[in-house]
């Protein structure tokens, strides 16, 4: 009988623990369980500064991806960003994608713009459309050594 | 006959005993956990040996790492409050606490928990089968102490090592909630929203494997003091099983310490 107790409280310790694992792991750590659930696009940009991987992507406010990875296009120096979008959210050809910043000192997120026109975008195309992050410390530099005219 | 030089004298002679007295004391250690390591996996497996050590481990420990996890996530929620109101940035309480959780504070605290708890308690056990004989009775019957004793604690402790780390990071989340959502009133979606977008995978595997590493660092640890207290200089008898258990708490937390330097240096 005691035996019984025993591995009946070890049971409940162990599925509450797994419990614990599964939320940290799947809610938190975001593991897509049963992939497959995303389509890949690819964007390039001139300049990717403080873009991660892992960062979000919305249109209109509303997350529908996340950065995958970044990388250089060896053959004309530029950023190529993976991405990861849902699969219901389909992106048309001309879609505009831009690098902002959430609140003055807040993350790099990508912005997407719809496009007009109704092709929609094969999984691992290329958006060309796109706008660099703001350099800040860019701009105020223009300011105070007159680059703006 | 050449004189001994005196113990408390930088001789060259003293610098190299020790040396060889420590270097020798951790490849017994290596080979400690070798053989230890080596007897999980004979047949038969020893699943009731697994569970009662589980039991006393695991589920004997769930209560006061709940305890200290809520009041570690509370006290996390309280202080960050406080530091990010300055910067207006309140907002972020939810991911400074989930990280430094899941990152540092879940695996360390948790490992030094069960070490007070549990890993005294094995300590004094073995070293008490030791000096009362029965580990040379396992021997005379032929039976390897080694298996019998120390194969059912190493796999228990890797089993609950990482679950009793998850419980805490879970319930640490929550005391963050109760500071920081219920008492100072941080909006209830912005915690749980920062939280989602700042943790990655990459950080509970981290955790993860921090457990681990700790679990089996304090199992062979405790066993080993436990299993070697005859010949410890200093005392024999009940004096011997109390200082093994004072070093074995002493020498786990310790190593708990420095491996969690080495191992977020290599995971960071």
């Amino acid at each position: 009988m005691t035996k019984y107790r025993i591995e009946t409280a070890v049971g409940i310790f162990v599925l509450a623990g797994l419990a614990c694992v599964a939320y940290l792991t799947i809610h938190l750590g975001k593991v897509e369980l049963f992939g497959g659930n995303t389509y890949t696009i690819n964007a390039r940009f001139n300049d990717v500064t403080g873009l991660v991987a892992g960062a979000e992507v919305q249109m209109a406010g509303v997350t529908i991806g996340h950065v995958d990875s970044i990388h250089l296009r060896p053959e004309d120096k530029t950023a190529l960003v993976s991405m990861q979008i849902q699969k219901d959210v389909p992106l048309d050809e001309d879609a505009i994608a831009s690098i902002k910043t959430s609140g003055l000192i807040g993350d790099k997120y990508i912005k997407i713009s719809p496009g007009g026109s109704d092709v929609p975008l094969a999984p691992g195309a290329l958006l060309t459309d796109t706008e660099s992050s703001v350099d800040l410390t860019d701009l105020i530099g223009k300011y105070i050594f007159g680059g703006v005219k | 006959m050449e004189s001994q030089p005196s113990q408390f004298f930088l001789h060259p002679a003293v610098v190299g005993r020790r040396t060889l007295a420590l270097i020798g004391e951790f490849g017994a250690f290596a080979c400690f956990l070798g053989f230890g390591i080596r007897s999980i996996f004979t047949l038969p497996f020893q699943f009731s040996k697994i569970i009662q050590q589980m039991y006393f481990i695991g589920v004997k420990s769930i209560f006061v790492i709940a305890l200290i996890g809520l009041f570690t996530g509370m006290v996390l929620g309280l202080q960050g409050y406080y530091t990010l109101v300055k910067f207006g940035s309140e907002g972020l309480l939810g991911a400074a606490v989930a990280l430094s959780i899941i990152r540092e504070l879940g695996p360390v605290l948790t490992a030094i928990m069960v070490t007070g708890r549990a890993g005294s308690a094995m300590a004094a056990e073995i070293g008490i089968m030791r000096i009362s004989e029965q580990i040379d009775a396992l021997d005379t019957m032929d039976i390897d102490p080694i298996r019998f004793l120390i194969g059912p604690r190493i796999v228990a402790a890797l089993i609950c090592f990482p679950l009793l780390t998850a419980i805490f990071d879970v319930i640490g989340i929550l005391g963050g909630y109760v500071s920081g959502v219920a008492l100072l009133g941080i909006n209830k979606g912005i915690y749980f929203y920062r939280i989602n977008s700042s943790v990655e995978l990459t950080d509970i595997m981290g955790g993860f494997t921090k457990a681990i590493v700790f679990g089996l660092l304090v199992v062979t640890i405790c066993c080993f003091e436990g299993y070697f207290t005859h010949t410890r200089a200093g005392g024999f008898g009940a004096k011997g099983v109390s200082l093994a258990t004072t070093s074995a708490v002493v020498l786990s937390c310790i190593f708990i310490l420095v491996s969690d330097y080495v191992l977020t240096s290599f995971l960071l």
